[in-house]
Formats: C-alpha cells, sequence, structure tokens
C-alpha cells in the first residue's frame, strides 16, 4: 500500500527537479531582503546602546534570523492551501473520490518531493550563505541537540503541511479561499517567530504565543539552533510539537470527512 | 447481472440565490433564499455486461448528475443505484478499482512527463501486476497507434494523442466499466473516427461495458446500439437508435425528381426543401405520406422518388428543443442548477461550444 504513495514521491519528483533553474534562481532572491534585516538589527542594537535584547546579543540575533530560513524551507507550503481549494473549487477533487488513492497521503508524497527537490537544489546556494555569514555563528551545537534540532524540522515539515491543508479545507465551505490564507499567512509571520524571536517579547505575550502551535514552524526549530533551548526544555518541545502534529493530522482527517459529506450531498 | 442498474434516481440541488449589488450580497449573508432544482427525477435503467450505450440530452439535462451519482460522487436525494455490484457513493476501493470515467476536457496526465510516468504511477495507485501492466501497455498502445509516443513528454503531444494516452491510461487496470463524458469533444474527424474504432475494438475483444455521453451523432452511431435520452432530469427514451426516428420522427422527406422541372404550387403539400432544376425535397407528415404521394403523381410527371426518414441528429434535436417549449420554467431551473454546478466543477460540464 505504501509502494504507491513511494512512486508518487518518485513520480513527482522527476517532475519537479525539471524546474531546478528556477529553484536556484528563487534562492538567490530570497537572500537579498537578509541584507536589510542584518542593517536593520544592527541599527536597533546601536540605537538603543546594550549589547543585549532579553539575553540576544546581535550576533545570536543575525544568527537567528539567518537558520529561521532553514526552518521556513522545511515548514513553509507554498500554494498548498490554495491548491486544495482550487482542486475542490474545479473539480479536480474527483481524481481522489474515483481512484483508489487518499488525498492526504498523496498530496503529502507530492510536497515531500517538492521539498527534496528545492531542499537540494538550494543546499548550495545556502551552504554559501552560510559560509559568507560564518562570523555569527559559533559552529555546530553539540550532537544531543543537533539531533533533537533535525527531528524537529522534520516535524515542522509535517506540522506546516497539515495546517496548511486544514486551511485548504476551508473550501470546501467557502469560495472566498484567499482571503483566509491571507490572514493565516500574516498572522503566521508573527506568531512563529519569523519576524524575531519569541521570547524577545514580553511577558505574557511570549509564553503565550508559546502555547500555539505555530512556534513550531520556525521559531522553535531555530532557538534550538542557536543555543537557546535545550536539556528538559528541549524534550518537553519535542513532545508537545509531536502532539501537535498528530492534533492537525486528526483535524485534517475530521474536516476531509465532513467536507467531503457536504461535497457529495450538494455536488460542490 | 447487470453492470448497472438504477432505480428511481433523484436528485434535488438547494441552489443559492445570489442577489444583485453589494446591499444584496449583504443580505445574502443573513438570509440566503435557496431555490430548489430537481436536476434528476426518478431515473431507472439497467445496463448489461459489453452494452454500449449512449447518453444523450441537451446542455443541462441532467446526464452529468447522472453520471455523478453512478461513479459516486454524489449522492442520489432519493433512488438507488447498484453499480458492478458496489453502491457506488460509498466508494469502497474494490468498487473505484472496477471502473474509469474519462472527461474529454480534462488531463489525468501529468503535464511535464512522459505518458509512460504517468502510466506507471497508476500502477502503483492501482496495483496491477507488473507483467499483467507490461502486457497491457504494449497491446493498449498498438491498438491506438502511439508506440512511438509513450516517452514524449505529454504537453507535446496532439489533442489527438493525448486524449488516446488518456484512454489507454483510463484502460490499464483493466476496468469492467467505462464511463465516457464527451470523449471526442475537440477532436478532428481522422481523430475520431480512430477513437471510435479502438473503443469499438475494445469493447469486442474485451467486453467492457460503456456509457457514453456525446454532442456528435457520428459517435453515437458509430459506436453504441443503444441510446438513452434525457430531458430535464426525466428519461424519456431507453431503446434502439433506430427506434428514436419512429418515436419522435414525426415527419418524412419525400424525394422527388420531375419531368418538367419542380412545379411552383409544391408547397401547398408540405415543407419544400432544396428545390432546384428538377429535384424537390418536401417534408410532410408521417401519416400523410401516402395521402400526398398519391396527390402529387396524379398531378404530375415524376421521374424517380424515394421517402426517407428525416436525419437522426435533426429528429434528436426536435425532440430536445420540443421538451424545452413544453415546460420553459422547468427549463430555465436545469441551466441554473447546471449552470452553479459548473462553477465547482468543470470537468463534467456540458456547456462547451459545439466544434
Amino acid at each position: 500500500m505504501i509502494g504507491k504513495y513511494l512512486k508518487i514521491f518518485r513520480v513527482s519528483l522527476t517532475e519537479r527537479l525539471t524546474y531546478r533553474a528556477d529553484f536556484f534562481l528563487a534562492t538567490f532572491l530570497r537572500f537579498l531582503p537578509m541584507i536589510t534585516t542584518i542593517l536593520l538589527w544592527q541599527a536597533i542594537y546601536v540605537g538603543s546602546g546594550q549589547d543585549e535584547l532579553n539575553g540576544y546579543s546581535y550576533r545570536m540575533m543575525i544568527a537567528y534570523l539567518l537558520v529561521i530560513h532553514i526552518s521556513r524551507m522545511f515548514s513553509s507550503m507554498p500554494g498548498l492551501a490554495a491548491g486544495i481549494a482550487r482542486d475542490i473549487r474545479d473539480g479536480n477533487l474527483k481524481k481522489y473520490l474515483l481512484q483508489p488513492i487518499d488525498m492526504h497521503a498523496y498530496l503529502l508524497a507530492y510536497r515531500g518531493a517538492h521539498k527534496v527537490a528545492y531542499i537540494t537544489t538550494a543546499a548550495l546556494p545556502y551552504a554559501l550563505l552560510f559560509y559568507l555569514c560564518r562570523g555569527f555563528f559559533d559552529g555546530l551545537p553539540e550532537p544531543m541537540v543537533l539531533a533533537g534540532y533535525i527531528a524537529s524540522l522534520l516535524m515542522s515539515f509535517l506540522l506546516g503541511f497539515f495546517v496548511e491543508v486544514c486551511v485548504g479545507m476551508v473550501g470546501f465551505w467557502t469560495l472566498e479561499v484567499t482571503s483566509v490564507m491571507y490572514v493565516v499567512g500574516a498572522i503566521n509571520y508573527f506568531v512563529s517567530g519569523q519576524m524575531f524571536p519569541l521570547d524577545l517579547l514580553p511577558e505574557p505575550w511570549a509564553d503565550v504565543l508559546k502555547l500555539l502551535p505555530f512556534q513550531y514552524l520556525a521559531y522553535f526549530p531555530a532557538a534550538v539552533f542557536v543555543g537557546r533551548i535545550s536539556g528538559w526544555e528541549l524534550v518537553h518541545g519535542l513532545i508537545a510539537q509531536a502532539a501537535w502534529t498528530v492534533f492537525f493530522i486528526g483535524l485534517a482527517r475530521i474536516l476531509y470527512q465532513a467536507g467531503l459529506r457536504r461535497y457529495s450531498a450538494f455536488g460542490g | 447481472m447487470s453492470v448497472i442498474s438504477a432505480r428511481n434516481l433523484s436528485k434535488t440541488y438547494r441552489v443559492f440565490q445570489k442577489k444583485e449589488g453589494f446591499l444584496g450580497a449583504l443580505r445574502g449573508l443573513f438570509f440566503r433564499e435557496y431555490k430548489e432544482v430537481r436536476a434528476v427525477q426518478d431515473v431507472s435503467f439497467d445496463i448489461e455486461p459489453g452494452e454500449i450505450v449512449a447518453f444523450l440530452g441537451p446542455n443541462g439535462a441532467g446526464k452529468t448528475t447522472t453520471l455523478k451519482m453512478l461513479s459516486g460522487l454524489i449522492y442520489p436525494t432519493s433512488g438507488q443505484a447498484v453499480v458492478l455490484g458496489h453502491v457506488p457513493w460509498e466508494r469502497a476501493d474494490a468498487f473505484r478499482r472496477r471502473f474509469s470515467l474519462v472527461m474529454g476536457q480534462k488531463n489525468q496526465l501529468w503535464w511535464d512527463l512522459p505518458a509512460l510516468d504517468s502510466f506507471h504511477l497508476h500502477r502503483e495507485i492501482y496495483s496491477i501486476p507488473r507483467q499483467q501492466f507490461e502486457r497491457t501497455v504494449s497491446e493498449l498502445t498498438e491498438l491506438f497507434g502511439v508506440q512511438g509516443l509513450l516517452r514524449q513528454p505529454v504537453r507535446e503531444l496532439s489533442l489527438g494523442e493525448r486524449m488516446k494516452m488518456e484512454l489507454i491510461a483510463a484502460l490499464l487496470h483493466r476496468p469492467e466499466l467505462l464511463l465516457l463524458d464527451e470523449p471526442t469533444i475537440g477532436l478532428d474527424v481522422v481523430a475520431q473516427a480512430t477513437i471510435q474504432r479502438c473503443l469499438r475494438e475494445y469493447n469486442r475483444t474485451r467486453g467492457v461495458t460503456m456509457l457514453l455521453t456525446s454532442h456528435y451523432m457520428r459517435d453515437v452511431e458509430a459506436l453504441c446500439s443503444r441510446v438513452l435520452i434525457i430531458n430535464h432530469g426525466r428519461l424519456i427514451y431507453d431503446g434502439a437508435l433506430s427506434g428514436i426516428v419512429e418515436q419522435f420522427g414525426q415527419t418524412k422527406v419525400i424525394k422527388l425528381r420531375f419531368a418538367d422541372g419542380v412545379p411552383p404550387e409544391l408547397g401547398r403539400f408540405g415543407e419544400v426543401q432544396n428545390g432546384q432544376g428538377p429535384a424537390a425535397d418536401l417534408r410532410v407528415e408521417r401519416g400523410r405520406v401516402s395521402e400526398i404521394l398519391s396527390s402529387i403523381l396524379e398531378r404530375y410527371t415524376v421521374v424517380d422518388m424515394s421517402v426517407q426518414d428525416p436525419p437522426l441528429d435533426q429528429v434528436i434535436a426536435r425532440v430536445f428543443q420540443e421538451g424545452a417549449q413544453s415546460d420553459p420554467s422547468d427549463s430555465d431551473a436545469d441551466d441554473a442548477a447546471e449552470e452553479q454546478l459548473g462553477t465547482n466543477d468543470d470537468a463534467l460540464t456540458e456547456d462547451r461550444p459545439r466544434t
């Protein structure tokens, strides 16, 4: 049974690699805003006259913002929710109803292939970027922390995938999914810690945001890498991330079943 | 046992009535008004193994809705159906492995990859044993004459070649039932004929049952011995193709050739068509053929004559039109339903330019 999804993965990978030049260019373009970010934070630190903001030195802050890119490389799912909503609207959903195949598993295999193609082509430009920015880092974390970091990245892929699938399921109830996605995207940018580390916020805001699942899409793995989170805190974080992942897998399934009932009764 | 058995299938949609303008849209948020649209009403029929049946009807007649119910995409409001021994809308895997739905305007194949890659994917999805797969692919590519094209990206194929690949993909798992929605839409006459030939051949050798909708009478005449006509959600005809003319063709055409040219007052016997030189076609009511013929033979010198049925597509066009005139309010409702569905579902929408 798993064989067919492996096959989908392989076929998708072949298809995706047709576009590797696109990936390559897009990756470089993504680095440009980094220059403004670095200059901005430099100005903030100089302006504040302090060496540390809430425990973040200038070097650590830039390291965090660089590593955020790696988190997003795993957890961001461009076009997934919109694609699902389009499939529902245009009737491509039929493919999953007519063939002996599961929509979520199919999309997961497809997206997994997409990510592998992207990450392998983007590896070279990223290596170059991190080499140029090596002054901001204290080298790699210790092996146990590194293992936790990798586990967290892999889970952030699954979590990001299923959160986005849940958003896409909204397409069963309304045609105006674009606005929902826009709002979710804007909030996510802030609450997942892509703008700045969550623990830079004053209490109780930092703790409130850390109760939400979104921190695992960007903040948590990056904070682990730069050494802000380790030991038991890391273990607890990984368990919570796994729990949220399972929660969203289940939620996506429930929404899909409910959506299909509606689709079958109303004809779309 | 029948491949398809439909009993009193009915489907009623509740269609949300959108109000005009901003205020209307705002009002619609709080007071939703719905209109009930009876897309399919009380449709019953059986299809036996190996039959090729055409499903005809004007746009918005309910063909789409019926096909959707039979393939398990939607539930009926009332009535039952058993397809290949399964209730289709339960969507059991065992059921889904045994049929295929092919849509003339829909791509199942991966656009950027060669068709063979998509076929391999189908092999996995349907768990087809490798040997059987290899054999089926070579049989089908030979039948459809596309051996050399398997490794070309699908986007580089012509429309006809792509449709052949779509059909091959749909037949890889050897379905017992093939539902075809406009399989030859947009194709030139040669490609249409090839596809008709292949489908007929495949039906002969494999005994696969087919139910197809088409706007091309050529497809229907080439493939189907039996025809279902649906109009305004109701099944109005179920029988042989030739029976349509007997049942609905209220006129006949008398072809005449006169010794002294077409008499100018011929029009009082019936509707004169193509009256040129010595020959004329006269359209008359079925029941009055002999009476009119003897009057003409009495008065004029006729060199040659024959009595013919009007062409099938004319008869069918008339059947569709007459239905529309008898109950105009109903036809609006059907169009609305089909339009509404169209926004969700372009695949089976029947509003297509006829080419």
